[in-house]
């Protein structure tokens, strides 16, 4: 990647203010997010980290403010549309199809990368037979890449919570993503798995190119793996910078430790 | 031997009902499968296209009194599946898309006053009176069964069985290795994570419905052919309960298998038990079966099981 994408802005949130009822979920909330970078999103818990996500692709609609994605600005994004301009995810609590497949889960990813009608697909046949076939090669690629091989057809339910992390990954990953939202992949993981997690991370970054935002409760992970990071803290932005920079702000300091809010 | 002969045939008219009660079953599966909802008004769905499909073919209908001719069964059939995928549509437009993410239960009362809404609706549009439907299939026993096994089989059944056969093969196809399928057992599982892949919601319960629908007419050309397109039609509703119970309620092949045991069943046990306490087994045998099942295995026999992690 070179160093002039790399400041390119892949996604833009400028005041953003979300409440549901009185309850303020993110207050004047504003932050980019460049092409290719790792991005991670800190804060305790309640913070706003999760509707920060929920309103980039579109789940929750925020009151106020705006999104720029890909260039194109709006009040508020679909799910569905996010999906379709490459927006994938993962879940806090993990959201597969339980009674699928690994590779049935992963497949869903291809959703949007298909597109034969339902005709063919009723017939199963001709045209969308093909695409099926091609799209089942990718997912292949993705199978390997997170060394799930041997669960390809374990339906998700009865797999462990680490590898259910992974397959969850896997359908993101599936979808080619241009942005990849990641809700506390790490959550709960031991230390073993913490490290596979980070590493399959830093690997769809590097090789992929694809943009990643994060959010994580690990600090050691977090300034490991991100290139820069946002600091929220009940629904307001608090500090923001490299990972560095972040560490050493002392409203992130008093945050994390605790200060009494006036 | 004629006693053998005479249980194949008992256990033969059962499995043939059994594939009626199937076709209907079927119909629920699909959408719980998809929506998680129990669609009480499946059985008036297959009233409904039945009913249309009637008013296409007969002189007496509102089709023959607009344009002045009836139309022929080819066309008549995929004109009423076409119905069924608008009716789909509007029940969409018109219920479903308010209740996202509302609880089933919401969902369910919602379907039983589609239900109300249907039937109500039928009535108005094409009376309530029995009308026979014949689309051309063959009345009668079949000759060659007769013939050659002194078997007696109705030819009716024998098509219902033969097209129930050719549904659920493509079902199970369509559900298991396309896009959509998955998309619908997706749907199913977990509604968020559906819309982050980019599966519109909208647009899976109108496929859903209407081939639920399609399902629906299916079944209701089968039983109407067999015993005239009456209201009663919607009462096999409640006899699909029981299949689900025994097959899963969210399991085709389940649907299927559920069908064909409270078909045999019943039949065998109204035939063999009925003169021990004086008969009408058949219409309290499901039940009971179900009940059984519910106590030992509440999953049925191909449903998931639901293991919840404390």
């Amino acid at each position: 990647m070179t160093a002039d994408s790399r400041n390119e802005i892949l996604l833009e949130v400028e005041s953003i203010f979300l409440s549901f009822g009185g309850v303020h979920a993110l207050s004047d909330v504003s932050f980019d997010i460049r092409k290719g970078e790792v991005r991670s999103i800190i804060g305790p818990n309640g913070a706003g980290k999760s509707s920060m996500l929920n309103v980039i692709n579109g789940f929750y609609h925020p009151q106020e403010g705006s999104i720029t994605y890909q260039g194109k600005r709006r009040s508020q994004m679909k799910p569905h549309e996010a999906a379709l301009g490459g927006i994938a995810r993962t879940f806090q609590n993990i959201a597969l199809f339980r009674g699928m497949s690994t590779l049935d889960n992963i497949m869903t990813g291809r959703n949007t990368k298909m597109s034969k009608g339902l005709f063919w697909q009723a017939l199963h046949f001709g045209p969308a037979k093909r695409e099926e076939i091609e799209n089942r090669e990718f997912v292949e690629h993705v199978i390997d890449f997170l060394e799930i091989q041997t669960i390809r057809k374990t339906p998700v339910g009865r797999l462990p919570y680490g590898l259910q992390k992974r397959v969850e990954l896997g359908r993101a990953l599936a979808a080619e993503p241009t942005l990849l939202l990641l809700d506390e992949p790490m959550a709960g993981m031991n230390l073993e798995e913490k490290e596979d997690m980070s590493r399959f991370i830093l690997e769809t970054n590097e090789e992929f190119g694809t943009t990643i935002a994060l959010i994580e409760h690990d600090m050691g992970v977090v300034m490991d793996i991100s290139d820069r990071v946002v600091v929220l803290d009940y629904g307001r932005k608090i500090a923001e910078g490299t990972p560095e920079e972040v560490r050493a702000n002392q409203n992130v300091i008093d945050a994390y430790l605790g200060v009494s809010h006036d | 031997m004629a006693f053998d002969l005479f249980l194949l045939e008992v256990v033969i008219s059962g499995l043939m009902t059994g594939v009626m009660y199937a076709l209907v079953a079927l119909g629920f599966v699909l959408i719980f499968k998809a929506s998680g909802v129990f669609n009480f008004a499946q059985g008036v769905l297959a009233l409904f296209a039945a009913l249309a499909l009637y008013d296409f073919l007969a002189e007496d209908g509102w089709f023959f009194a607009v344009f002045g001719f009836t139309l022929p069964v080819w066309l008549a059939i995929p004109a009423t599946a076409l119905i069924m995928i608008l009716l789909a549509w509007v029940i969409e437009r018109a219920v479903l898309r308010f209740l996202v993410k509302q609880e089933e239960i919401i969902l369910f009362m919602a379907t039983i006053g589609l239900a109300f809404v249907l039937e109500g609706l039928g009535d108005l549009l094409f009376g309530s009176d029995v009308k026979p439907l014949d689309i051309g299939i063959p009345q009668g026993a079949s000759d060659w069964l007769l013939d050659n096994f002194n078997l007696y089989v109705e030819k009716l059944e024998i098509v219902a069985a033969a097209t129930a056969a050719v549904l659920v093969t493509a079902l199970a196809i369509f559900f298991q290795k396309t896009r959509v399928g998955r998309a619908l057992r997706a749907v199913a599982d977990d509604h968020q994570a559906a819309l982050s892949v980019g599966i519109s919601l909208d647009k899976i319960w109108v496929i859903v419905w209407s081939v639920s629908g399609i399902v629906a007419l299916v079944a209701g050309i089968m039983w109407g052919s067999k015993s005239g397109v009456q209201f009663s039609l919607s009462l096999i509703a409640l006899k699909a309960l029981p299949v689900l119970i025994l097959g899963g309620f969210t399991s085709v092949p389940g649907a299927i298998v559920g069908g064909l045991i409270i078909g045999v069943g019943e039949k065998v046990a109204e035939v063999y038990v009925g003169p021990l306490v004086g008969g009408a087994i058949e219409n309290w045998f499901a039940y009971v079966l179900a009940l059984g099942f519910l106590l030992f295995r509440p999953q049925g026999l191909f449903g998931e099981r639901i293991i919840e992690r404390v």
